[in-house]
């Protein structure tokens, strides 16, 4: 579903992504791990089409389509959904109002019906549910005044809205307590199908306790340093990032 | 009205059967001499400022509108100013007045052709609310604003301004201003009345070149006396976008009560927005309250709509339209909707 092909990318003329490359099909869980600055939520923003980053080198298709050349509304709307770190507050609209302009837009591009007022709000009700989300909050405006756990469960119930095929979860598991842990990994795993992927963006092994993932990879400097399943994070959680980090450097020197 | 000149109202039989004259102003001072003689003047007289004096001098029509005691206006009245020929000046006029106890909502829409040249709108309107009355005066104003190097536009400087004359009166004024190449206009309201409630709601929006200088005075002279005050300024461009306002407590005006709320959103780094609040108080018992802000529509927000699937210019109406809801959900619901899309629409191109 998902290729990357050695993708480096800058900020105000600083190299961050290095020569990526990751293969991610259908139906996979892939979790990105790394220490600060390794990269990990650059690659993210790449991929969501933050116009503060350039490309510089490398390839990204997806489904077939040359992600990089599409703008970020397009690449939603084909698909991409990037659960934010810090999700952005818009005062006066609220979720409910935000999400029927967002879905109908990318109806409208797929070719079909915009959502009429009756059948949006049976589809709401429906993903409450799958999220644990309460009306109350959505006829608020977009995540003002939210606790963090209350906006990472937003971010959650907008990802159960628009349906994507790529899910990215940057560092969603940051700010939030042991429940809403648990809320937020169960709303995950309640989307995930064999038709859908998800790139989980963690510091942490403990997201990944509940959101369990088929790959594990380590970003260092920008880099695909170390891939692995599942074990690789609980020996990360073990070791810390040092021992990777001393492979890497010292391979670099040879 | 085209060009200032009357067209027969549709509903005068409704509102006839309940005693409600609403005519152009050649008629009513023809048909209803005494009435126009009794409150024409009283509310803003010809000395008040320069371009009132012009009006009173010149002005070609208006409106009049009368409810009477105890009734309750069961329609949205609404007159439509065009202003066609080129050069010239349009000024109207308006006098409505609530008597006791009634009701009325007033619609005023505005629109102006393009040309190259400058034209003036100086109007007045005046109200009168007598006592347990209710007004509520909305405006949705789309006048030329000129081109977007600032060529031509209609100038507008309007005198608008109520009296709540009765106890427990009320009058509220709602504006969405998007056009017009220069904006001075102050919609105020004379607290006579003990326990009168005068508001202020307001959008002014201002691109390119336009300049805009708007805001009101509340002037509390009953007891226990409310006013209210909701400005959102939307600069972009290279406008200049002020908000003017005076809230003043006379000596006798005890606990009179006020809350202003003036908001500024910047669309760029070349557009201005300044406050010029007064407030002058003459009684200790009063409270008043005053909070501002100033913002931007951050490039994070704009992002944020992308990556759910709204492209910018939708993203930009979205956030634009959020930020003025609380006077958008003061209008009728018709004009509402034609607001919302004016801003859009006003703002196009702003965010690049």
């Amino acid at each position: 579903m998902l290729s990357i092909k050695n993708l480096h990318a800058s900020i105000e003329g600083t190299p961050i992504l290095r020569g990526i490359n990751l293969e991610v099909k259908a139906g996979e869980v892939h979790a990105i791990m790394g220490p600060n600055g390794s990269g990990k939520s650059t690659l993210a923003s790449v991929l969501a089409g933050r116009e503060e980053y350039e490309v510089t080198e490398g390839e990204v298709i997806f489904q077939g389509k040359e992600l990089l050349e599409l703008s970020p509304e397009d690449r939603a709307r084909e698909g991409v959904f990037l659960a934010f770190q810090y999700p952005i507050e818009i005062p006066g609209v609220s979720t409910t109002n935000f999400l029927r302009t967002a879905l109908n837009q990318v109806r409208e591009y797929r070719g079909l019906e915009p959502l009429d007022a009756v059948k949006f709000l049976s589809l709401m009700k429906e993903k409450m549910a799958l999220v644990e989300i309460d009306q109350k909050l959505l006829s608020r405006s977009l995540n003002e005044g939210f606790s963090g756990g209350e906006k990472k469960r937003n971010e959650i119930f907008q990802m159960a809205m628009l349906e994507p095929v790529l899910s990215i979860l940057d560092e969603t598991d940051s700010g939030l307590d042991i429940d809403a842990l648990r809320i937020v990994s169960n709303g995950v795993n309640k989307l995930k199908s064999e038709k859908t992927a998800t790139i989980v963006v963690t510091h942490y092994q403990r997201l990944l306790d509940y959101i369990v993932p088929d790959f594990v990879h380590v970003l260092y400097k920008g880099r695909i340093v170390k891939s692995g399943t599942k074990e690789l994070a609980l020996e990360l959680e073990e070791k810390g990032y040092d021992w990777i980090k001393e492979e890497v450097d010292s391979t670099a020197t040879v | 009205m085209l060009d200032s000149v009357s067209v027969a109202t549709t509903f005068k039989e409704t509102l006839g059967k309940l005693g409600i004259i609403f005519c152009s102003f050649s008629e009513a001072v023809k048909e209803h001499p005494e009435l126009i003689q009794k409150y024409l003047g009283s509310v803003v007289p010809m000395t008040d400022n320069y371009y009132a004096a012009l009006n009173a001098a010149v002005f070609s029509d208006g409106s009049f509108c009368y409810i009477p005691k105890g009734v309750r206006c069961p329609m949205e009245l609404s007159t439509y100013f065009r202003i066609n020929a080129a050069n010239t000046g349009q000024f109207e006029r308006t006098l409505i007045v609530a008597d006791d106890s009634s009701y009325v909502s007033y619609l005023e829409g505005c629109t102006a052709p393009q040309r190259d040249e400058n034209q003036l709108h100086a109007a007045v309107v005046e109200i009168y609310a007598g006592a347990h009355a209710e007004v509520k005066y909305s405006t949705v104003q789309n006048w030329f604003p000129g081109d977007k190097d600032g060529k031509g536009g209609i100038f507008n400087f309007v005198t608008k301004r109520g009296i709540c004359a009765g106890d427990h009166s009320k009058i509220s004024w709602t504006q969405v201003e998007t056009g017009s190449a220069v904006t001075w206009k102050y919609p105020s309201c004379i607290l006579k009345g003990d326990y009168s409630i005068g508001e202020f709601y307001s959008v002014a929006v201002t691109n390119n070149y336009q300049q805009a200088d708007t805001g009101t005075k509340m002037i509390h002279i009953g007891k226990n006396t409310k006013s209210r005050i909701v400005s959102k300024g939307i600069s972009a461009g290279k406008s200049q976008n002020s908000y003017r306002g005076q809230v003043q407590v006379m000596k006798r005006a005890h606990n009179a009560r006020n809350f202003s709320q003036c908001d500024s959103l910047l669309m760029g780094n070349q557009c201005g927005a300044h406050t010029f609040p007064y407030i002058d108080i003459a009684n200790p018992s009063a409270k008043v309250e005053h909070e501002a802000t100033t913002s931007k529509i951050g490039e994070d927000q704009i992002f944020y709509c992308n990556q759910r699937g709204i492209a910018t210019e939708d993203a930009v109406a979205l956030i634009v339209n959020g930020y003025a809801k609380e006077v958008l959900n003061q209008l009728p619901m018709e004009f509402a909707v034609e607001a919302q899309k004016l801003l859009a629409l006003t703002l196009e191109g702003s965010v690049g």
